[in-house]
């Protein structure tokens, strides 16, 4: 894997396997020495030009838990604001010579044209409204450390649907790994293509309450609010907010869960938001894990490299990408992604790796 | 089989091909059964000491020694596992597999530490488990029991308690499981 831009690139073997590796993390974290030299001289920038603190604090953490070096960059201290184009910042960063480029940006797209540009790996931190896919893996850890796995689990995404990176990776995240999801929220904040998504939508967040394993609020940005996308803040809150009363009707064993940052009052209550099946900060806490999985996959051996070691020349000559015969599996498709550029864009990558395995 | 030839097996390769066998299972319990002994004779009894298994080879052979440790001692020593994947200086040699973990339920500081692999060959598992423990604590020893000694090191290390010394080329592969041990090579 030689980036991460969009949950849309992985299959449920990919995700699973970043799950699992998240794991063995986890476990680290938990040792006298919470730190491993797996990145040992490896250098990653944290390129955040849109303002983050958790994301960017989790992904910080997780590279220097890895012992790679950390080099942090945001727009507001850049050239970027002197009228640097974002090619030039990006080919700029390059020639130090850096190793990964974790990309937070407003635009859509940005970090899939940064990989362009640049030889070093690209990790999406959040663009535009197009994906986040760290947050769909911290979401499906979080949920599989208490239900085990996502399989048959009913999950709502409520909220501003529209605007979300969230919700169009965590959708397609969670539907891979077998969960079932439904949208919930006002018609206007509903994009207009949800015909092609894998989830079925509703407006009454009511009607679905009580057969929930997990309801997952997003956050009402402070600009929707003045937009006239929907009437009032009060508004909102009675029919998407979850209330206290609300929650009563969830389930006990159901799962509240929120990307942050919060707007309590707004999206969920002050004591929802405390309440025993919140598991905000577990979310939280699984950033570390699973970026240095995803770290460690894109800049360490991964598991598709493995295959073609360095130090063997006689193993790399079965990796030549059409060797499809013998025991197939989980080698061959791996081999075969490895080989087909997994970070070109998506959906084509993803429908070769169907038809050879 | 030293993880240079483990990730040549499946799913991620070869597949090991005997040769010949070198120990039957009655011959590798008498050799457990004997590192046993040097554990204890070394140590002048059990006590503060602990195994630690190395993912995934050595994790049967620590369970095998401390089996045999409690059978002549009548004293059961705690046992630990070590996945050492994360220290490792060659780390395209071997994707990280989500089963082997790390589990050291004890105590280290001051203790001794018996690593158990099943076999040892150049040298570099070993050396990146001496830093995982040492990340784990500051024991008062770090000993080394493997079951074949294969040879062939690129680092100054040597093993304290071997079940069996057997010359190798460097192109052949040795299996070490509690039933057999085996000499032959990898192939495709």
């Amino acid at each position: 894997m030689k980036h991460l831009i969009s949950t849309l690139d992985l299959d449920r073997q990919d995700l699973e396997g970043l799950l699992d590796l998240a794991n063995n993390f986890a476990g680290v974290l938990k040792r006298p020495i919470p730190k491993v030299p797996a990145l040992r001289g490896k250098t990653v920038v944290m390129a955040f030009f849109e303002d983050s603190t958790r994301t960017r604090t989790s992904f910080d953490l997780a590279a220097r838990r890895l012992s790679a070096d950390v080099v942090n960059f945001s727009a507001s201290q850049s050239s970027t604001r002197k009228g640097e184009s974002l090619r030039d910042t990006v080919e700029t960063i390059g020639a130090m010579g850096v190793d990964a480029i974790v990309v937070r940006h407003s635009s859509s797209g940005a970090p899939q044209q940064i990989a362009q540009w640049t030889g070093a790996s690209v990790i999406n931190a959040g663009d535009g409204w197009h994906q986040h896919p760290t947050q769909a893996l911290l979401d499906a850890f979080t949920i599989t450390d208490r239900f085990g796995s996502l399989d048959g689990l009913s999950i709502a995404v409520c909220g501003d649907i529209q605007h979300s990176r969230v919700a169009r990776s965590n959708v397609d995240a969670f539907t891979k790994l077998g969960a079932s999801v439904t949208l919930v929220g006002p018609k206007t904040l509903m994009p207009p293509d949800t015909g092609d998504w894998p989830a079925t939508v509703t407006t009454n967040l009511d009607d679905v309450l009580a057969d929930l394993d997990v309801v997952y609020l997003l956050r009402i940005q402070q600009e929707r609010l003045s937009s006239g996308l929907f009437p009032s803040v009060r508004e909102y809150r009675s029919r998407w907010g979850l209330t206290v009363e609300r929650s009563a009707r969830l389930r006990s064993d159901a799962l509240i869960m929120h990307p942050g940052p919060m707007n309590r009052g707004v999206e969920i209550d002050p004591e929802v938001a405390d309440d025993s099946r919140s598991v905000v900060l577990d979310q939280v806490a699984a950033g570390v894990p699973v970026r240095m999985a995803v770290l460690y996959r894109v800049l360490g051996p991964g598991q598709f490299d493995a295959l073609t070691p360095d130090d063997e020349p006689e193993v790399v000559d079965d990796a030549d990408g059409d060797q499809v015969d013998g025991d197939g599996g989980p080698s061959t498709r791996q081999l075969v992604r490895s080989a087909s550029a997994p970070d070109s864009g998506s959906d084509s990558s993803a429908s070769h790796l169907e038809e050879v395995s | 089989m030293a993880e240079r030839e483990r990730r040549r097996t499946p799913p991620y390769g070869g597949v090991f091909v005997a040769r010949s066998e070198v120990l039957d299972q009655a011959a590798v319990r008498r050799a457990v059964r004997r590192m046993a002994h040097e554990i204890i004779e070394a140590n002048e009894g059990l006590t503060d000491v602990l195994l630690v298994g190395l993912q995934t080879g050595g994790v049967p052979f620590a369970a095998a020694i401390a089996e045999a440790l409690e059978e002549i001692e009548g004293v059961s020593v705690p046992v630990g596992r070590l996945d050492v994947a994360f220290y490792r200086d060659d780390i395209n040699l071997r994707p990280v597999l989500p089963e082997a973990d790390t589990e050291i339920n004890t105590d280290i500081d001051r203790k001794v530490v018996v690593l158990v692999d099943d076999v040892l060959f150049t040298g570099r598992t070993i050396r990146a488990a001496l830093d995982a423990i040492m990340d784990q604590g500051r024991p008062r020893a770090i000993q080394l029991a493997v079951m074949v000694d294969r040879g062939h090191r690129e680092l100054p290390i040597r093993p304290d308690y071997v079940g069996k010394n057997l010359p190798t080329r460097r192109s052949e592969a040795v299996n070490a499981t509690l039933e057999r041990v085996e000499l032959g090579e990898m192939t495709r």
